[in-house]
């Protein structure tokens, strides 16, 4: 096996998950790394579960498989869990820990499950790493950077071929200036969450 | 704006479909046409957001472009450009091509002049579309050049390049491209762009009018074209031979992106083999793939969906006489459903090598976890019209539906979506409905599907006096594909203002003699224009208007205005469940105690569940955070 960062992020549609991998693909090229990502547009946006990855080093396409992920970095606990076939027993699932129940449980009698079963199922398959981001991303000023915050947990996680403040950097290069005291805010609350 | 303002030589990251964008700017394109339609759309869009951002410089763009009224507009203007000896490209959805393809099959006899690149997104496992149906068919059933990019890089490439070879063939080239490579986002280095003409001249020729005796005459022409296009074919730096380990007589055709599972899988397995990866795919050079199949003891073609590839090897071995042994599709080791992965690449390689897959099985979560298809958006007008139409249609009404964020209505609790075609067929099935069946009808379709796709049909209910109810649902947008501007907005794609055409006015001219205009949020007036709609007796149209409603609040935050949220009463609230079960809007939740409430993060301030409310439970709350 050759030199591969696989990561998969996942969430909700609106949660800004494509942002997020949007600004990691970005990250590596500013660190000069080989890297390609997919992401789902259209009709699965609306609402819908998400997911993408970005994948980093001696990689030739966009997708991951089953068992390779590094991480997986949700910004909602179930869809942490309904991914789970990307990881392996050393995968870190970082996922935030607020859940967004599915129009299913109220309209059509869904269950959705406790979260302590939720992350006791996790942790059998991967590590598994809570965080309360929207708490940290309402404490920086702005629910809306839920998806900075994850970033921050994940450069903290040991995994990214790059150094913290290329991520750091990227995301900012890439947000209105005013907005980016809030989203460093956000980033160091997500990085000092996991170390 | 980073797609034109990086110099040469720097390295950035785009989606495949800007890419294209990029390579078609490369190329000095004059001129750049669609209709929106995943996963095609971000081509176009970088095109009108290039416009934009250069009209706020007060630059003029380099470009023409529009977002046409339907694929077939899209492709007739571009190639009008083309005539008039400059550079075009039209972006299409795979099924946009089906549109598309009156003009395509006599364009490719005409020929043309400046180069002129058609991109077909198709769409494998239908992420976002009614089929899955193979484009590269319409390579070989028109005789078009076919490219077909691995990467994003590639694809900026391949349509930088695909102009040059279009103009050497003097025949349009499709790019075709699958969502996994629209949607990947890849390293692109820049290159210098070269100045677009602006104007052209459209020089008067005989041979581009398509009588019967013209068309006898470019048949033959359009043949030898291709005899051409083999030759370059033979010497494209878009077909390689790629030895991977050890010399080897195994052999892997491949192209687009199943390439790159091949490569990695090849990696993972730690087997020898040499790939023929092609990249020109129509047609394809054939003495290239002579020469590999002599040099190879077996081969296995990787092609997602359709087993082109896998029958044109066959008919060479067949003429070749050779006993090479092909494994595809036809053995079972791959199949002809949905895209392709890294898994599925890995495990068939892995059998036809006999070696272990290193993969391990994908674990299954035990855990039964609740679905999240997508829905209808907090707020969205459509939820109110499916609401009154609910109330106001009897129980066997059928309601034929179209292509946009409307069909979503399929979900319970509105089940307002029984037949679905293709573009426009909401109101062309309605017809045929009205004639087989004493059901009631009640159609729908979006407004830019109505300009697409949908007059022709009303024309044909109008004429005949079909009963039926057909609604438009005009939320002044094309919202599903990313809210492009259509016929009936103020503006077009080059942010240009734009005459806007009403949907009603060209009901008028149709002769539509009952037409209802109607603002879904008001939910008891919709329910009574309905009721008196499905009493007329002949074609009545209604027009549901109300925008978008992510646009609306884009709007208003956009001028710092609020966005308001409601919230339930608990004291008020005798958990009757309309909210939940009839109105269904994704924002409201049970909680654990069983009590029923509103998610402020989703809610998006439409108000529309304090009207149903049957007892005054629900009212506003202040302003969205």
């Amino acid at each position: 096996m050759k030199d591969k960062t696989n990561i998969v992020l996942t969430g909700v549609g609106g949660q800004g998950v494509i942002t997020a991998a949007n600004i990691l693909g970005k990250a590596a090229v500013n660190a000069k790394a080989n890297v390609y990502a997919s992401e789902v547009h259209g009709m699965a946006q609306r609402g819908g579960s998400v997911s993408c990855t970005v994948r980093m080093g001696d990689v030739s396409g966009s997708l991951v498989a089953t068992g390779t992920a590094d991480a997986i970095l949700s910004t909602e606990p179930i869809e942490a869990l309904r991914y789970i076939q990307y990881a392996n027993k050393q995968t870190k699932v970082i996922t935030d820990i607020n859940p967004v129940i599915p129009f299913t449980v109220a309209a059509l009698g869904e269950e959705y499950p406790s979260l302590e079963i939720v992350y006791k199922e996790i942790e059998l398959h991967a590590k598994l790493h809570k965080i309360n981001a929207l708490k940290i991303a309402n404490e920086s000023g702005a629910a809306i950077t839920r998806n900075i915050v994850m970033l921050g947990a994940l450069a903290a996680a040991d995994i990214l071929p790059f150094k913290t403040e290329i991520l750091l950097n990227t995301i900012l290069d890439n947000i209105p200036a005013k907005y980016k005291e809030i989203n460093k805010k956000a980033f160091k609350g997500g990085f000092k969450a996991i170390k | 704006m980073e797609i034109i303002d990086e110099l040469p030589g720097k390295t950035i990251l785009l989606l495949g479909n800007e890419a294209i964008t990029r390579g078609a700017i490369e190329a000095g394109v004059d001129v750049a046409t669609t209709y929106p339609g995943t996963p095609s759309s971000e081509i176009a869009d970088t095109f009108s957001a290039m416009a934009k951002y250069l009209k706020k410089k007060k630059e003029k763009p380099p470009f023409y472009f529009e977002y046409s009224t339907n694929e077939k507009v899209a492709l007739e203007v571009a190639a009008a450009a083309s005539f008039c000896g400059l550079r075009a490209l039209t972006c299409m959805k795979h099924v946009g091509l089906n549109v598309a393809s009156d003009a395509f099959m006599t364009y490719l006899y005409v020929g043309c002049k400046g180069g002129h690149i058609i991109v077909s997104a198709d769409d494998p496992s239908c992420h976002s579309s009614q089929n899955e149906q193979d484009n590269r068919y319409f390579a070989l059933f028109g005789s078009a050049p076919m490219l077909e990019p691995s990467t994003p890089q590639e694809a900026k490439e391949m349509t930088r390049l695909g102009f040059e070879l279009s103009e050497e063939l003097k025949l349009p080239v499709l790019l075709r491209t699958t969502t996994r490579l629209n949607h990947a986002r890849g390293p692109i280095e820049l290159r210098q762009s070269l100045k677009s003409k602006g104007k052209g001249h459209f020089d008067k020729d005989p041979m581009l009018v398509t009588v019967p005796a013209v068309a006898r005459a470019q048949h033959p022409l359009l043949l030898r074209k291709m005899e051409k296009a083999e030759k370059i074919s033979e010497k494209s730096p878009f077909n390689e031979i790629i030895e991977l380990g050890k010399q080897s007589n195994a052999g892997i055709v491949t192209s687009g992106v199943s390439f790159n599972y091949v490569k990695e899988a090849i990696d993972d397995l730690n087997i020898n083999a040499k790939i023929l990866k092609l990249g020109m795919t129509h047609p394809i050079p054939r003495k290239m793939c002579e020469n590999f199949i002599k040099s190879c003891k077996e081969i296995v073609i990787v092609e997602e969906l359709d087993p082109l590839l896998e029958n044109q090897f066959k008919t060479i071995i067949y003429d070749m006489k050779s006993n090479v042994k092909i494994y595809g599709k036809s053995t079972g080791h791959f199949s002809r459903l949905y895209e392709y992965n890294p898994d599925i690449v890995t495990e068939a390689l892995s059998k036809i090598f006999k070696v272990k897959n290193p993969l391990q099985k994908p674990i299954q979560p035990k855990l039964k976890l609740p679905s999240r298809p997508p829905a209808l958006c907090p707020g969205c007008p459509h939820r109110a019209t499916y609401y009154a139409v609910k109330k106001a249609a009897p129980k066997d009404t059928i309601y034929p539906t179209d292509i946009g964020c409307y069909t979503l209505g399929k979900a319970p609790p509105y089940e307002v979506a029984d037949l679905l075609l293709c573009m426009g067929s909401n109101a062309g099935t309605a017809c045929g409905l009205s004639v087989s069946t004493d059901q009631k009808i009640i159609s729908f379709m979006g407004d830019s599907t109505f300009f697409h796709a949908g007059i022709p049909p009303i024309v044909d209910a109008v004429h005949h006096n079909h009963d039926l109810v057909i609604t438009v649902l005009d939320n002044r947008t094309t919202a599903m594909t990313g809210h492009q501007p259509h016929p009936g907005t103020e503006f077009d794609g080059m942010g240009r203002p734009a005459k806007s055409i009403k949907v009603e006015d060209i009901l008028k001219g149709c002769g539509v003699e009952h037409i209802e205009i109607v603002d879904p949020n008001n939910i008891k007036k919709t329910t009574e224009a309905f009721k008196r709609a499905l009493a007329f007796k002949g074609p009545a149209v209604v027009v549901s208007k109300s925008p978008c409603i992510l646009l609306e609040n884009r709007d208003k935050r956009i001028a710092g205005m609020d966005i308001p949220v409601y919230y339930i009463d608990q004291e008020k609230c005798r958990q009757c469940k309309t909210c939940i079960d009839r109105f269904a809007c994704p924002a409201i939740y049970y909680a654990e105690d069983g009590s029923i409430h509103i998610d402020e993060t989703q809610c998006n301030g439409c108000g529309n569940c304090a009207d149903i409310c049957p007892f005054e439970a629900i009212s506003k709350k202040g302003a969205k955070k």
